[in-house]
């Protein structure tokens, strides 16, 4: 029924929908398959996108010229930058988002995509043809041939799902689970286990009292992800609200938690210790009285509201209870409970750092597959596996970006060389160069690898070299301008700064803290008139870079030196058997992950300085 | 692999031998080195020259050195290199690597070397097979060197400041990562504080390393008696034995060094020697109070008596006035053990006395072996710690550096994630000391102790 496709996608969540664009985008035929088309691009959990370390993430997928930025702005209700107290690099963007139309804007983007096909069913298998993937098979018995395949099959591999004392198979809230892909990888050689998450319940908006709670409005000037002019932010915005458990919704809670399917070992999966149930929370931190609640709108014309901070595995009756017993939701109408989620996951140290498995060539894992949490670390592997997919079927180096360039580096990096204990999320704690992964910088860091490889359009490209090209006159210019004492101690002293002695560079006064441009064009208007006739983002771009300068060059020095090993190559059939100065823990460390670089290998936990200097000498035959 | 920095190790064996050589690798290896020696402008000499003159320490002068420059690409790593063969004095080695870490150079990891010069296609297969057994050595010397109890326990005390950075750094990361959330953020005055309490322990450590009389200038060592009690007489004895290997080599010896011996790999500087070279002790003619005046100065005091010519009464008298010295270990020797009468040696004996015949060089071993276990003994007893491994040196001033910046982002108010960057790199070096800290430790934390996630 089908004829051969390059790449065939198994899922239409982020990580998938991501790889289909990728891959097709970038000149590959491109099969999409998912168990249903009306739940493309589907938000399984909370209506938002961004936020911290997280948003940095999804400036990364659009500076390579992926499609999960232009989407959220697309569909955003509310734009918020986050941490904006802290320094540029831990300014993170997110977006509340309206859960309709971002599956819609998901599917119309795809659709225009003239590569892409799409198929509704089940997929059961793989077909695999010496160690090679060459195709799937779905439920019917169809065979869709293909030169590689990319699963993304999100929570729905053996979904299981509890509320209270019952469960049932399901793969989401009201959607079927996916069976037989598990055993057959696991009879494959593949080793798998199991993961937990939830979410909370959802409400009609209709039913709460918003005078009992704090507005958390979005940004006077709403920012967006997508570096593209054409995609604007809103012109208006909806605000979230904040409210508070107290004691008495504890107790509530406590009243079911003999019937907790967590408490009572009825889930036997690992869940994420930064994003615990209610009940989880109120157990493990008894001390603590309240705990926050973020009331979330879930779209422009919708009344359901999202009940973020009050995931939860109780049984119904509890979960609504306690609700009612939280301030401004005394009347509160459920429309769905909250729920727990175990389902298959696949430990991701069997993968190589192009996400393609060490087992089955041109097979392709990405997204909670591999063991992760949240939409923006799925759709950045989905982007990177419909990349690598691509590029392993044209017979190309895959792309892998390391950790000095991009949170995507570190994410995949910290999955193939560490493994993960519970779902993995990102943050920038993780990044050893977090000053130098910022948000503001994603294009600079991207944009050219992502041109390269046919995913960033010309047009993007065009407004990359311009808005590069405008930071380097502007900092030139502020290394010719020099002011005078008399035109801005006034205005120093104004803003609180010392004063300046003699002529001094505009750099200069720029590098001080608590100056920006801001600052700077309301000590004189002559100054305001030069500058104003920047964008704001290069202004930004330009202040950025002068404040950081000093630890950005130190941070990337240090990953400098590093990086020297990133560029050794280990060859694919290395005996590390034959190095007997390896110590045995090293080898076996060595030999299931099979690192790719010396790089990769010094970051193994197991591997020791003293091992890689053996393996440097042995190696390179 | 054009942008490595300059290292610098030792390429012979540790411990004693004739000549010593220090190799450095790295762009700035030759300018490094030209900052420090006296002689020619290393900078301007051709590749593959060899240079007679003095590595410094501002005007101090380490030692007199042969120098050999090697430019990029024809060198053993391919980079810019400098072999710098001096006398293999331990003392002499560390003091020239340290003026060459002050001067921009950074201590070789294990194998180092060898990985450069493989990483930049020098060497082929074979010959890094070769040289693979060497690396495994240094490995594991490495090893020791990091397992080895650190002097004085510091390492105890390191890990628990450092247990409390974590805790600050975890609060810096929850606040950065978390400030959306209801979570407590890191104060900055106790922040603040934690970092000076860390910064008043780790001073005295570094300067313990430079001011320390066991790596710059040896242990400051006294020996003292009346005359005739064969002071000269052992110094040279001591001398020989242990310098031998030095004033083997024609022209080696030189001033500073000549009083100095090696124990166990602690060095003893024999202080005021002069007078014992004289014909004529004019330690008597000074009288007794300068005697002990320069016994006083010292840290260990080899007290000599000599026991062919001096009677119990005699002992007695002088012991009366070395209880008056405090401070400096005392070692009682009874010279001339040979020709001592029998009832002298029953009296000895049962004071701890250690017997020598310095002249015949006879039983100096039970000495030098009575040296180390004092000295030993004295420094665990005291509880001073002293630095005195070049890494922890290099790995205690990194920390403090970081620390320093931490402290001024404290005083400017720099954003916590700058902060937060020179507070991982302070904990990265304590780490080394004391055991590793990786990214997960912090995130550990902060799930252990703080409630968060939506």
């Amino acid at each position: 029924m089908f004829k051969e496709y390059d790449i065939v996608v198994v899922g239409a969540g982020h990580a998938g929908c991501e790889a289909a664009a990728a891959a097709a985008n970038m000149g590959s035929k491109v099969m999409l398959v998912t168990m249903n088309m009306n739940t493309i691009g589907q938000m399984s959990c909370n209506p938002a996108m961004g936020g911290v370390a997280k948003g940095q993430i999804v400036r990364e997928i659009d500076a390579l010229g992926g499609l999960s930025g232009i989407v959220s702005d697309k569909s955003m209700i509310q734009f918020r930058m986050l941490n904006r107290s802290k320094g540029p690099a831990m300014w993170s963007p997110r977006t509340q988002n309206d859960r309709m139309r971002f599956a819609e804007e998901w599917r119309l983007a795809l659709e225009a995509i003239p590569n892409i096909d799409f198929w509704q069913e089940m997929v059961s298998g793989i077909v695999v043809k010496d160690k090679r993937v060459v195709g799937v098979r779905t439920a019917l018995g169809i065979e869709i041939p293909c030169k590689a395949v990319v699963l993304t099959n999100g929570t729905f591999l053996n979904g299981l799902i509890h509320i209270g004392e019952k469960n049932f198979g399901g793969g989401r809230s009201a959607e079927k689970a996916s069976t037989g892909i598990t055993e057959q990888l696991r009879s494959l050689g593949f080793e798998s286990g199991r993961m937990k998450t939830g979410t909370p319940p959802r409400v009609d908006g209709r039913s709460l009292d918003y005078s009992k709670m704090e507005e958390q409005p979005g940004d006077d000037i709403p920012g967006k992800f997508s570096y593209l002019r054409e995609s604007k932010a809103p012109a208006k915005q909806m605000s979230c609200w904040i409210t508070y458990t107290n004691e008495s919704v504890h107790d509530k809670l406590k009243e079911g938690f003999d019937k907790s399917p967590m408490f009572q070992g009825r889930i036997q999966g690992l869940g994420p210790r930064y994003c615990p149930s209610i009940e989880d929370k109120i157990n493990r931190f008894a001390d603590r009285e309240r705990h926050q609640i973020f009331v979330e709108p879930e779209g422009w014309n919708t009344v359901e509201i999202y009940v973020n901070g009050f995931s939860t595995s109780l049984p119904e009756n509890v979960q609504y209870e306690a609700l009612t017993k939280i301030p401004g939701f005394e009347n509160a109408r459920m429309f769905r409970p909250g729920y727990a989620i175990e389902y298959d996951w696949f430990p991701p140290t069997q993968l190589k750092m192009s996400l393609e498995t060490q087992l089955i060539d041109n097979l392709y894992f990405a997204g909670q597959i591999n063991g992760t949490t949240g939409y923006e670390e799925a759709a950045c592997q989905g982007l990177m596996a419909g990349i690598n997919a691509h590029l392993k079927i044209k017979e190309q180096e895959p792309l892998i970006l390391q950790r000095s360039e991009a949170y995507i580096g570190v994410l995949i990096d910290d999955l193939v060389n560490k493994g993960t204990q519970e779902p993995y999320r990102m943050f920038t704690s993780r990044a050893e160069y977090r000053i130098l992964l910022r948000q503001d910088n994603a294009d600079m860091r991207l944009t050219e690898k992502g041109r390269a490889l046919g995913l960033a359009k010309e047009g993007r490209y065009q407004q990359f070299l311009e808005k590069k090209e405008a930071v380097q006159k502007l900092t030139q210019e502020l290394n010719n301008i020099k002011v005078n004492p008399d035109e801005v101690n006034e205005g120093l002293e104004r803003v609180g700064n010392t004063t300046i002695k003699e002529r001094t560079l505009l750099s200069n006064l720029l590098r001080r803290p608590h100056i920006g441009f801001n600052e700077i064009k309301s000590l004189n208007t002559d100054l305001a008139v030069t500058f104003n006739k920047f964008d704001e983002e290069i202004l930004e771009q330009v202040e950025i870079n002068l404040k950081y300068e000093s630890y950005v060059d130190r941070e990337q020095k240090l990953a400098d030196k590093i990086g020297g090993l990133e560029n050794y190559k280990i060859k694919v059939d290395f005996d590390y058997d034959r190095v007997k100065a390896l110590s045995s823990e090293a080898k076996e460390k060595l030999k299931k992950v099979r690192p790719e670089t010396i790089g990769q290998a010094s970051r193994i936990s197991g591997v020791s300085p003293a091992d890689i200097s053996v393996l440097t000498v042995y190696m390179g035959k | 692999m054009q942008t490595h920095d300059t290292i610098v190790a030792l390429a012979s064996g540790q411990g004693l031998a004739a000549i010593a050589l220090i190799r450095l690798s790295g762009h700035d290896a030759i300018a490094i080195t030209n900052k420090v020696f006296k002689g020619k402008d290393l900078l301007e000499q051709a590749s593959h020259t060899l240079h007679f003159g003095t590595i410094r320490d501002g005007v101090k002068i380490i030692d007199e050195v042969l120098v050999a420059v090697f430019k990029a690409p024809h060198s053993f790593t391919t980079e810019n290199a400098i072999e710098i063969s001096c006398h293999g004095s331990p003392v002499i080695v560390k003091e020239i690597i340290k003026v060459l870490l002050k001067n921009g150079a950074r201590l070789a990891e294990p194998g180092e070397f060898t990985k450069r010069a493989f990483l930049n296609g020098k060497m082929d297969l074979a010959q890094a097979e070769a040289v693979g057994d060497l690396i495994h050595a240094e490995t594991d010397t490495a090893r020791q060197v990091a397992l080895q109890q650190m002097r004085g326990g510091f390492s105890k005390d390191l890990a628990v400041l450092r247990e409390e950075l974590i805790h600050f750094a975890s609060l810096v990361e929850l606040e950065l990562d978390f400030g959306e959330e209801d979570v407590e953020f890191a104060k900055r005055d106790d922040l603040r504080n934690l970092v000076i309490k860390i910064q008043h322990y780790i001073t005295p450590l570094i300067a313990s390393f430079d001011q320390g009389n066991v790596i710059k200038n040896g242990i400051p060592t006294v020996i003292a008696g009346k005359p005739n009690s064969g002071k000269s007489t052992l110094l040279n004895a001591l001398l020989n034995e242990e310098r031998a290997i030095v004033s083997d080599i024609p022209g080696t010896t030189r001033d500073f060094i000549e009083d100095e011996i090696v124990l166990g790999g602690i060095a003893f500087r024999f202080v005021d020697t002069a007078g014992l070279r004289e014909t004529t002790d004019i330690v008597e003619s000074i009288g007794i109070e300068r005697t002990l005046e320069r016994m006083n100065k010292a840290s260990l005091i080899l007290y000599l008596y000599d026991l062919a010519n001096t009677s119990i009464e005699e002992i007695e008298a002088q012991e009366a006035l070395l209880t008056g010295l405090s401070g400096a270990i005392i070692i009682r020797v009874g010279n001339k053990v040979d020709k001592a009468k029998a009832e002298l040696l029953n009296y000895v004996n049962a004071k701890e006395f250690v017997l020598i015949s310095a002249a015949q060089q006879q039983s100096l071993g039970p000495l030098k072996d009575k040296i180390l276990e004092k000295v030993n003994r004295q420094e665990v007893k005291q509880g001073d710690a002293i630095v005195t491994s070049l890494r922890h040196y290099q790995q205690l001033t990194q920390t403090h550096e970081a620390l320093e910046r931490v402290l001024e982002g404290l005083m400017t108010e720099i954003s916590g994630d700058l902060i937060a960057m020179d507070i991982r790199q302070a904990l990265h070096y304590l780490g080394e000391l004391t055991g590793a800290i990786t990214t997960d430790d912090l995130l550990d934390n902060i799930f252990s102790k703080f409630c968060i996630g939506k």
